[in-house]
């Protein structure tokens, strides 16, 4: 086993689908079969992705595998040094376990499309967007700098622009997409700055580089606070991407595009790219700079999870969930559970693409319906749709033996752990709120869909379960959504192989008056090298304590949530209508989603289209009144410079010219042609003049 | 009476006037040469009477000779041309000889 192989294999991981796409989209239109091309394709990519996986982890656990080559080179710029932009890889166990599920997720994707999209017109080119789009997510996930990052990170940007918009004949999904890319393009904005606040500092995009120059304790123009505001305006991006308050309204709208898009690119993997990016820049995140993320992952966690409340769409109601989940991801970031945020991101992206691949299987069953209050009784027409479904539900709710129980129990008790250290108890607060509620609206849904008693008995009737190639990766995704895949103890998972061995914690290079007090060690000499985090004993301590109280509040809330969806939807002891009724402000306020569109359309959006208006108008009268004044300037100088020659001018050459016509005419009867005449007239002007001058 | 310089002179004018009289009067080109010859031959009367009178040496005869020549030179070529003039238009009449005007 070398290096060099896993790197080649990487590269082989990487290239393989940008080849699917090419071959697909150019022999698309031709070939009516090569989509089974790229779903080749995807699956020898996906084998490779597995190899990499275990050659990694079982040959080279703690080894970071880097491989880079010069892009470009300006040699020595002024005042600068020398610049050199380089591209490489990052192999290292988050990237192997990013990559595998990347590839995994998409692959049964691509399975499951292979039903859902037939009959489609463009059938080939929703595999080649497909391939693109594993192409680049690849990217993301194993670059080793920042700049390649960005670029793969805006290619997301447009496979996902491309797959919204897939439908683009219905104005709602081409409007979505439109939407999806300029709300995220505001996020890029703020990571932009962060680049390049970066390479102005560092003089390299490379995060290793970055990380070893801060640990020598050089900072963005040497001061705390930038480092701070850089760290901010990378995260930036990822409230973008991930769908982060307050640009979080561009995820619901985003399911105008076909269902298993959505499993794929706007639940699992490109929705999690925001997270992967603060997984790879935590070392330099500072106190306060986490303190903003974790404020906007709370926030992120709490606002959607009350509008899901109320949505009947399922896909909606399943987007909100999305957006919540990812604000818990990023909130643990804040707080410091890093190997948790990450551990969730794993778990949630194969429960969520179950959850979003079982409502595509719901969707193609009951014939494109997407609300749930039509539906119901499915789960004796679906009944392996509904198995899958209900696991992932579980997962997502945190039940335990499912993964979606340790990972979120273990994000609850970080925030409880980092709440008792530094008193934000807020968090852990929200947390066993969100869990709560996710738990309501996703039995809500369960219960809507699957239980009670169909509501539209025709489709009903009609309804069956999906073929082979969609069922099969519900199963295998539910399959994956249990404890058994990342620890065998179904309550704890810090002694699983995923936590304590796969996932380690991160360096920190911040210096350390800028960190949280339990992110500095005291009595342990920090060593810069070791790949372990510097968290200090208080810190275990806490986390220690705070573990069990957590799983048994966590437990209690997911549960009383599934008790009221049970007692309002199942028995119907209570009439949700005449809830809905009482408070009514807030349903409504619910109902609306919190009147964000609104906001924004009446705010941002007015605004820009003012600010249009009036350059136009300003170019329509002003600019084009002084081009068109010019030019009616210019025109009557020039008439008038016209007539000047017409008259002036040529009425002087004319004058001159019929002068001499006239004294032509007037000598011309001097010349007759005869030498005798002229001989005469010389001898009479000699003689006269003899006269005239004589002197005697 | 002695003969002096006036009467030279005076016949020398007369014969110049004769010569203008001929080239302007006559139609004739050869007329019109014997004119010009009259005038050359008042010149050379002229120059030989300076020199006889004046303080000249023999400056005078000495041109009054290549004058003779120059005239002899002017009316083999003239005579020529006037050959010629007749060969293509079988005329001498210098009026009717304008073919350059047009």
């Amino acid at each position: 086993m070398h290096e060099s192989l896993l790197i080649n294999i990487a590269i082989a991981v990487l290239f393989l689908p940008l080849l699917g796409f090419v071959v697909t989209l150019l022999l698309g239109k031709k070939l009516k079969s090569v989509f089974i091309f790229e779903n080749l394709i995807i699956t020898v990519s996906f084998i490779a992705a597995v190899y990499l996986l275990f050659s990694k982890l079982s040959f080279f656990p703690d080894k970071n595998i880097v491989a880079e080559f010069e892009w470009f080179g300006f040699g020595i710029v002024p005042f600068f040094g020398e610049v050199s932009v380089k591209l490489g890889f990052l192999i290292d166990n988050i990237t192997v376990i990013m990559l595998f599920t990347v590839a995994l997720i998409s692959m049964l994707v691509h399975f499951f499309s292979i039903a859902y999209m037939k009959g489609d017109e463009r059938y080939n080119r929703y595999f080649a967007y497909l391939g693109i789009f594993t192409f680049s997510m690849n990217g993301i996930v194993l670059t080793h700098n920042i700049l390649m990052m960005y670029i793969f990170w805006e290619l997301v940007g447009l496979s996902s622009y491309l797959l919204i918009g897939f439908w683009f004949e219905k104005k709602s999904a081409s409007d979505a997409a439109k939407k999806a890319f300029i709300v995220n393009r505001i996020g890029d904005l703020g990571m932009f700055a962060g680049i390049l606040i970066l390479f102005l500092t560092y003089n390299t995009f490379s995060f290793s580089e970055i990380f070893t120059q801060l640990s020598e304790g050089v900072l963005p123009f040497d001061s705390h606070v930038w480092l701070t505001v850089t760290g901010i305006l990378l995260f930036g991006g990822a409230i973008g991407k991930s769908a982060q308050f307050p640009l979080h309204v561009w995820l619901p709208d985003a399911m105008e595009g076909p269902t298993p898009v959505s499993a794929l690119i706007h639940a699992a993997t490109m929705v999690a790219a925001g997270v992967y990016l603060v997984v790879r820049i935590f070392g330099l995140l500072t106190a306060d700079a986490m303190l903003f993320i974790a404020v906007i992952g709370m926030l992120s966690a709490f606002i959607p999870a009350t509008i899901a409340l109320t949505q009947n769409d399922i896909k909606k109601v399943l987007a909100y969930s999305t957006v919540s989940q990812l604000g818990y991801m990023i909130m643990a970031l804040g707080v410091g559970a890093y190997k948790f945020a990450f551990f969730h991101l794993i778990t949630h992206a194969f429960f969520k693409a179950c959850l979003f691949l079982g409502s595509g299987s719901v969707i193609h069953a009951m014939h494109h319906e997407q609300d749930i209050t039509k539906m119901g009784g499915l789960r004796k027409k679906l009944p392996l749709t509904y198995a899958t479904f209900l696991i992932s539900a579980l997962a997502i709710s945190g039940i335990p033996l499912t993964s979606g129980f340790l990972s979120k129990d273990g994000i609850l008790a970080s925030s409880v752990a980092f709440a008792s250290l530094t008193g934000h108890w807020l968090f852990p607060i929200v947390g066993f709120l969100v869990a709560s509620l996710t738990a309501f609206y996703m039995f809500r849904l369960i219960i809507l869909t699957f239980h009670s008693e169909p509501v539209d008995h025709h489709k009903f009737e009609h309804a069956h379960e999906s073929p082979f190639a969609m069922v099969m990766p519900l199963v295998v995704l539910a399959g994956l959504s249990f404890f058994i895949w990342y620890t065998p103890n179904p309550i704890n998972a810090d002694s699983g192989w995923m936590i304590s061995k796969w996932i380690n914690n991160p360096e920190l290079h911040t210096p350390s008056q800028t960190r949280f007090d339990f992110m500095n060690d005291s009595d342990v000499n920090v060593n810069k090298t070791s790949n372990t985090v510097m968290y200090s004993q208080s810190y275990s301590d806490a986390m220690h304590s705070a573990h069990f109280p957590a799983m048994i509040l966590s437990l209690l809330v997911a549960g009383l949530g599934i008790l009221l969806a049970f007692y309002v939807y199942q028995w119907k002891k209570l009439n949700a209508d005449s809830i809905a009724a009482k408070i009514k402000p807030l349903y409504e306020f619910s109902l609306n989603k919190w009147y964000f569109d609104e906001f924004y359309n009446s705010t941002f959006v007015a605004f820009t289209l003012g600010i249009s208006r009036l350059s136009a108008w300003f170019d329509k009268k002003i600019i084009d009144g002084i081009v068109d004044g010019s030019a009616t300037v210019t025109r009557h100088i020039a008439s008038f410079s016209g007539n000047f020659d017409k008259y002036v001018v040529d009425g002087l050459v004319n004058f001159t010219a019929y002068l001499s016509g006239f004294i032509g005419i007037l000598f011309r009867r001097f010349q007759t042609g005869k030498v005798q005449t002229y001989i005469v007239l010389v001898i009479f002007s000699i003689v006269i003049l003899l006269f005239v001058f004589k002197n005697f | 009476m002695e003969v002096g310089l006036n009467h030279f002179l005076f016949v020398s004018t007369i014969l110049f006037s004769m010569g203008i009289y001929a080239i302007v009067t006559r139609k004739n080109a050869v007329l019109v040469l014997m004119g010009i010859e009259l005038i050359l031959n008042a010149a050379n009367i002229n120059f030989i009477a300076f020199s006889r009178f004046g303080n000249f040496g023999l400056d005078g005869q000495l041109i009054a000779l290549f004058v003779i020549v120059l005239a002899a030179a002017e009316a083999a070529i003239a005579l020529a041309i006037v050959l010629n003039i007749y060969k293509n238009l079988a005329t001498v009449n210098i009026d009717e000889v304008d073919k350059l005007r047009d």
